[in-house]
């Protein structure tokens, strides 16, 4: 909730423990002054003021008094009872007392002049046995039905509400919502600090209750209209309206889970705490992308919440084994929720408000909407829901992956319930229908803040789970499923021709190698011949040579000596 | 409201068992209990009892009659459990209350 309205420390709350109404009052309900809850019949005043007065008695610390101008002691303990609320404990343990206060004309004659001291010192007699700072006046009009002196009647209630102030009680005052006023009796007239209106509205048949609260003085306090539930958990409103842009983000990566996918996106997955969507037609696999990313989550030991609008939970883990991903056993180790419920059973509102409840209980960092096209109602409400939904999960640094059914089968991005800039990461599904088959293909439309591939990449789902391909993308455009297959073996022949030729022709060198060098050998070996035959011939040469200039010189010597 | 007191049940037909509850001598308390003392003498005497509570005294016994106005008278006695508010000063509305002149006119 907002930080910068927190109230002035002058006023005083007192905290009812609703959850949810707290925050949009910035602390609860004004502390020793009376507020008034008014609305139609059945829209839960009386639970709302049951709630409080229980909350204050068992968690703050503020015995209460209930005062019922209608249902009995016991009938209130038995209607509450659902609720886990054990007023008779609370009575026995002196935190509680109930009196009721009854009011039947036909048993009452008025004499002349009177005023209601009794009540007065039956409340405070009540008040001051446990030590009540709380009290409720359920429904004080009921006063005016009993009674006929108007006019005693209006100068005694504010006697009253004046001496509840006086007492320092936090009170709260039911009363019925009247014509062109918030109650039949005008009692905003008196109890003017804190107003609270209570609405339950009815259209198409489906009702959603809301909360306004319509003035408190001397505090900020959330203006719109709250929806807010009364289940077996009890009453919490869920002040969705009030999300705000101002969530931190994280810079941690997450796992899709479906390894091609994660190489797909630059840094490996989104980022933590984003809202992503996964769009497509019936049967393109949205429900099993967003089982892989669930598992994923669910694998590292994070909680995942699934809203499922038009399948089980038992449906959707069975079917998410035939692609080889166990969700059930997520289920049974606590980890992975599964929240099935027809779309058509609650209004947009109280869907919100549901999964708003479940998610603050749950905590989960994962929460799968699927399919958010199932949500039906005016475009601008189905809009204006998720964006809430979409705030509150960021809010909560809560990973959002939405599913989206297109009925309609164009490939115009501007529909998707004008979704498109809520979303973070657009994940969009494609069944490319040729040559009497169709194959599954993705592509990622947007991822903000990381890089991306450009592609569409035909994935397969298996028993081994969701495997992306390449797209074969050749100049006649992009080919997956059996004409990727074929072209693809088309080019591995090719490839394969190519490659035999090549070997031809290395062979084809290396043999003309080997041919070239045994002629050079060869004529290597008849020039060794030739040198040796030089040698052969230099060293006879010089033999002559050498006999000749001996002959020469024997010659010359036996002449000399016959001289 | 049928915590009536076996004692109670078994008195002669006829007694009335009144109960006035005030709170403190204010004006319109102690005017209420002039009104009943002199509506009883004239048109029950000596077959009625009053009993005065103080609730200022004995605020418990405020919700046991269901007593929301001051001051209430309650008849106890003749069945069945009347009640009435105010200071009794409109004496014809107090004898059809306490059923001791019929209902003729509605006033």
């Amino acid at each position: 909730m907002a930080t910068d309205t927190t109230p002035s420390p002058a006023l005083p709350k007192a905290r009812t423990g609703i959850a949810g109404f707290d925050d949009v009052t910035f602390g609860g309900l004004p502390a020793g002054r009376p507020s008034l809850v008014c609305g139609a019949a059945g829209c839960g005043k009386t639970l709302f003021a049951v709630t409080a007065l229980v909350n204050g008695a068992t968690l703050f610390g503020e015995p209460g008094v209930f005062m019922s101008f209608e249902e009995r002691a016991q009938d209130l303990a038995a209607n509450v009872a659902s609720l886990g609320y054990d007023l008779d404990a609370l009575v026995a343990e002196g935190k509680l007392a109930i009196d009721h206060v009854r009011v039947e004309r036909s048993e009452i004659e008025e004499t002349g002049e009177y005023d209601l001291e009794g009540l007065f010192i039956r409340l405070g007699y009540a008040v001051d046995t446990i030590g009540a700072k709380r009290v409720v006046l359920d429904t004080i009009e009921t006063l005016f039905a009993g009674l006929t002196d108007d006019t005693i009647l209006r100068a005694e209630l504010r006697r009253l509400f004046g001496w509840l102030r006086d007492r320092g009680l936090t009170a709260i005052i039911t009363g019925e919502r009247g014509e062109g006023q918030l109650t039949r009796q005008g009692l905003e007239e008196y109890v003017s600090d804190c107003v609270i209106l209570l609405d339950n509205r009815v259209e198409d048949q489906i009702t959603t209750r809301r909360l306004r609260v319509v003035k408190y003085r001397g505090s900020a306090h959330g203006t719109n209209e709250y929806p807010f539930l009364i289940d077996d958990q009890g009453i919490s409103v869920l002040p969705v309206t009030s999300a705000e842009l101002g969530y931190g983000v994280s810079d941690e990566i997450m796992s899709t889970g479906i390894a091609g996918l994660d190489a797909m996106l630059g840094p490996g997955g989104f980022y933590r705490g984003s809202s992503i969507l996964v769009s497509g037609m019936a049967g393109t696999g949205k429900t099993s992308i967003a089982a892989s990313l669930v598992n994923a989550a669910c694998e590292r030991g994070e909680r995942c919440m699934s809203f499922v609008f038009e399948e089980s939970g038992e449906q959707i883990c069975r079917n998410a084994r035939s692609i080889g991903i166990d969700l059930k056993r997520h289920v049974q180790s606590g980890l992975l929720r599964f929240e099935a419920a027809r779309p058509s059973l609650f209004g947009l509102e109280t869907h919100l408000a549901r999964m708003h409840r479940d998610i603050e209980r749950f905590k989960p960092s994962v929460v799968v909407l699927d399919p958010i096209s199932a949500l039906r109602g005016p475009s601008s409400e189905v809009q204006a829901t998720l964006l809430r939904m979409v705030d509150l999960l960021k809010g909560r640094g809560i990973t959002g992956v939405f599913t989206s059914l297109r009925t309609d089968g164009t490939f115009e991005e501007a529909d998707d319930l004008g979704l498109s800039s809520l979303m973070d990461g657009w994940v969009k599904l494609v069944s490319v229908e040729a040559n009497g088959e169709r194959s599954r293909t993705l592509y990622v439309i947007k991822a903000r803040g990381m890089s991306h591939s450009n592609q569409v990449r035909e994935f397969q789902m298996s028993s081994s789970g969701i495997t992306l391909v390449d797209a074969y993308v050749g100049p006649a455009g992009v080919l997956t499923g059996t004409a990727r297959i074929v072209q693809e073996a088309e080019e591995k022949a090719v490839a394969l021709r190519r490659r035999q030729e090549s070997e031809r022709r290395r062979r084809d060198v290396l043999r003309r190698r080997h041919a070239i060098e045994r002629q050079i050998a060869e004529l290597r070996a008849s020039l060794e011949v030739a040198e040796e035959e030089e040698a052969v011939l230099l060293t006879e040469d010089e033999a002559r040579e050498t006999a000749m200039s001996n002959e020469r010189l024997a010659v010359s010597a036996r002449r000399s000596a016959a001289e | 409201m049928s915590d009536l007191n076996p004692s109670e049940v078994a008195d002669e037909n006829g007694h009335y068992h009144l109960r006035l509850y005030v709170a403190g001598q204010t004006v319109k308390s102690m005017a209420a209990l002039a009104n009943l003392k002199r509506v009883c003498e004239e048109h029950l005497a000596g077959r009625y009892d009053i009993e005065v509570i103080d609730l200022v005294k004995n605020p418990q016994l405020a919700a046991g009659d269901q007593i929301l106005a001051i001051p209430t008278l309650v008849r106890r006695l003749p069945e069945p459990l009347k009640r009435m508010v105010g200071d009794l000063s409109n004496t014809e509305k107090v004898l059809v209350g306490l059923d001791i002149r019929p209902k003729v006119v509605i006033s």
